[in-house]
């Protein structure tokens, strides 16, 4: 089971508009692995990611070809209801970007519209939660307040334990500690290590050192395609592309 | 302290930028002076004829004596009665226009629409009232008709601020919530809308004012002339404020001797919108207070 295949892409096109934004991009992503999606600016990197939990959806215009199989099922099939996607793939975005309702309540939402209501079982969630996202010592005494009260990694963490409340098999990170100070960063790749063993990570980072310290794998993109996709290691000390080699020595050009 | 005296570009700078202070200041003054001018112009005249009797009575001898009681009441139905036609509407279809309508033709044109609707003069909307609840669907003139016919005006103004409302809810919002398996619906009624309320209420208070003041769209719809009795359906006609305004200050047959009445009148029409405005910019706030982003 080391090393199943949970999402596979195969020759994934993606447009807004008339604009390609992804160019026959065939990815695997390994179970209880953490995949590291490089690239610069405008590579098709968060796109990809968007595309996996069919994010990209809710912007007008846009276009897949080919197949994303998430256990073997084509979540682009018309059969698939986003909503069931989503709740299995779950996401943690760029900015901290928690609701304005308190801590319980954020943590709660979103299991609570999924059917469960007893008192009792969201509160056992909810520590369950915040613990796998080391937020719990900070916060058990103030579930009731406002989850604006609290400092950007205290919510980026609060989001990641949001994500998890809802027990998905993947967690999408799209660049989750650009926003964040070096302490918070720290804690949250920390949280990232820890929380490979249960859950298959895909994390978007423009921080080279972030992928090499976090990931098993990763894939290097440039405008739109997938450059070189292979061992965190191998990408680092002996990529096979000029490409991938220019860019993660910053001889990028 | 520099001793350096500044250049003469430099103070030219310095006074222009005071000239123009000036008159931003004035023009704000001046609002505040109008506005203030015309409340205390109303209060002073109005003042005299106020009396506990004069807001629980109804008008006697032929409406030169007695007191407005059926007109506030009349009032108060209406524009509840528009209120309770128009929000529902008006936000579900801002609700369309701003969260599932795919952003084209179709919607620009509702949207233009919309727009044009706010401007159409209120008499137009009398007329529409008359012709359509009054004698097509043959509702008469009554609360209902009335109600529906401030309704419509009212309409464009609410619509209009609910969009701008849920616009101003962070994209974001409904991407966490999106993001967790929560439908799109769910994510519109347990975290957009909430959040849009306070805006939506701003608008609803405009069209709480415009509603409770407009004249010439219950004139054919809603207004009696006079009538003791009170509403005891919404097929009832009744007697409003702003006409009864209307008909002491010109109908009447001694409009000289209903001046004190009539400002009597449109102090107390003043003071109920004003209400009605606070009440609701009390809501708002409490909201705003509960829900920080």
């Amino acid at each position: 089971m080391e090393d199943k295949v949970i999402i596979r892409t195969k020759n994934v096109n993606f447009f807004y508009g008339g604009f390609k934004a992804l160019t026959d991009i065939s990815m695997d992503f390994q179970s209880r692995h953490v995949t590291a999606l490089i690239g610069p600016s405008g590579c098709g990197k968060s796109t990809l990611l968007r595309l996996l939990n069919r994010m990209n959806d809710l912007i007008d215009g846009t276009r897949v070809e080919g197949q994303v199989l998430f256990e073997g099922v084509d979540i682009y099939d018309p059969k698939v209801d986003p909503v069931d996607i989503r709740r299995r793939i779950g996401m943690v975005f760029q900015k901290p970007n928690p609701f304005p309702k308190s801590i319980f309540n954020n943590i709660t939402y979103g299991p609570k519209l999924a059917g469960m209501t007893r008192r009792s079982d969201l509160e056992e969630l909810t520590e369950w939660s915040l613990k796998q996202a080391v937020l719990w010592d900070e916060v058990k005494d103030i579930l009731g307040q406002s989850a604006m009260m609290l400092s950007g990694g205290q919510q980026q963490r609060l989001c990641i334990a949001r994500a998890l409340a809802m027990k998905p098999d993947v967690l999408l990170m799209d660049e989750p500690t650009s926003a964040l100070d070096p302490i918070s960063t720290a804690k949250i790749e920390e949280l990232i290590q820890d929380l490979k063993k249960q859950y298959t990570i895909i994390i978007v980072t423009h921080n080279m050192q972030q992928a090499a310290r976090v990931s098993d794998k990763t894939g290097f993109f440039y405008l739109g395609k997938l450059i070189e996709y292979d061992e965190t290691e191998t990408i680092f000390t002996r990529p096979h592309v000029r490409q991938t080699e220019d860019y993660i020595t910053g001889r990028f050009g | 302290m520099q001793t350096a005296t500044p250049h003469a570009s430099v103070r030219w700078r310095y006074i222009k930028q005071h000239l123009f202070f000036a008159v931003v200041r004035l023009s704000a003054a001046l609002i505040a002076l109008a506005l203030g001018g015309l409340l205390v112009y109303i209060f002073l005249h109005g003042r005299e004829a106020i009396s506990w009797s004069f807001l629980t009575l109804p008008p006697t001898d032929s409406m030169t004596k007695g007191g407005i009681m059926p007109a506030i009441i009349g009032t108060f139905y209406l524009t509840l009665g528009a209120i309770a036609v128009a929000l529902p509407l008006g936000i579900m279809s801002a609700i369309y226009l701003s969260e599932y309508a795919r952003q084209g033709p179709v919607v620009r044109i509702i949207r233009i629409g919309v727009n044009c609707l706010a401007g159409v003069p209120s008499i137009v909307f009398g007329l529409f009232g008359l012709g359509l609840f009054v004698v097509f669907l043959q509702f008469g003139s009554c609360i209902l008709s009335g109600a529906l016919t401030l309704g419509v005006l009212i309409l464009p103004t609410i619509i209009g601020a609910s969009e701008e409302a849920l616009k101003a809810v962070p994209q974001t919002f409904r991407e966490a919530s999106l993001a967790l398996g929560v439908s799109k619906w769910q994510t519109i009624f347990r975290i957009v809308l909430p959040n849009a309320l306070p805006g939506i209420l701003t608008g609803s208070i405009l069209g709480i004012g415009r509603a409770a003041g407009e004249t010439a769209p219950i004139m054919f719809t809603a207004a009696a002339f006079y009538t003791v009795k009170l509403p005891s359906s919404i097929f009832d006609e009744v007697m409003a404020l702003p006409f009864h305004i209307y008909v002491l200050a010109t109908a009447g047959t001694h409009i000289e001797a209903t001046r004190p009445i009539q400002y009597g009148t449109v102090l107390v029409l003043v003071a109920l919108v004003l209400g009605v405005d606070l009440i609701a910019i009390l809501i708002r706030s409490y909201i705003r207070k509960r829900k920080r982003w």
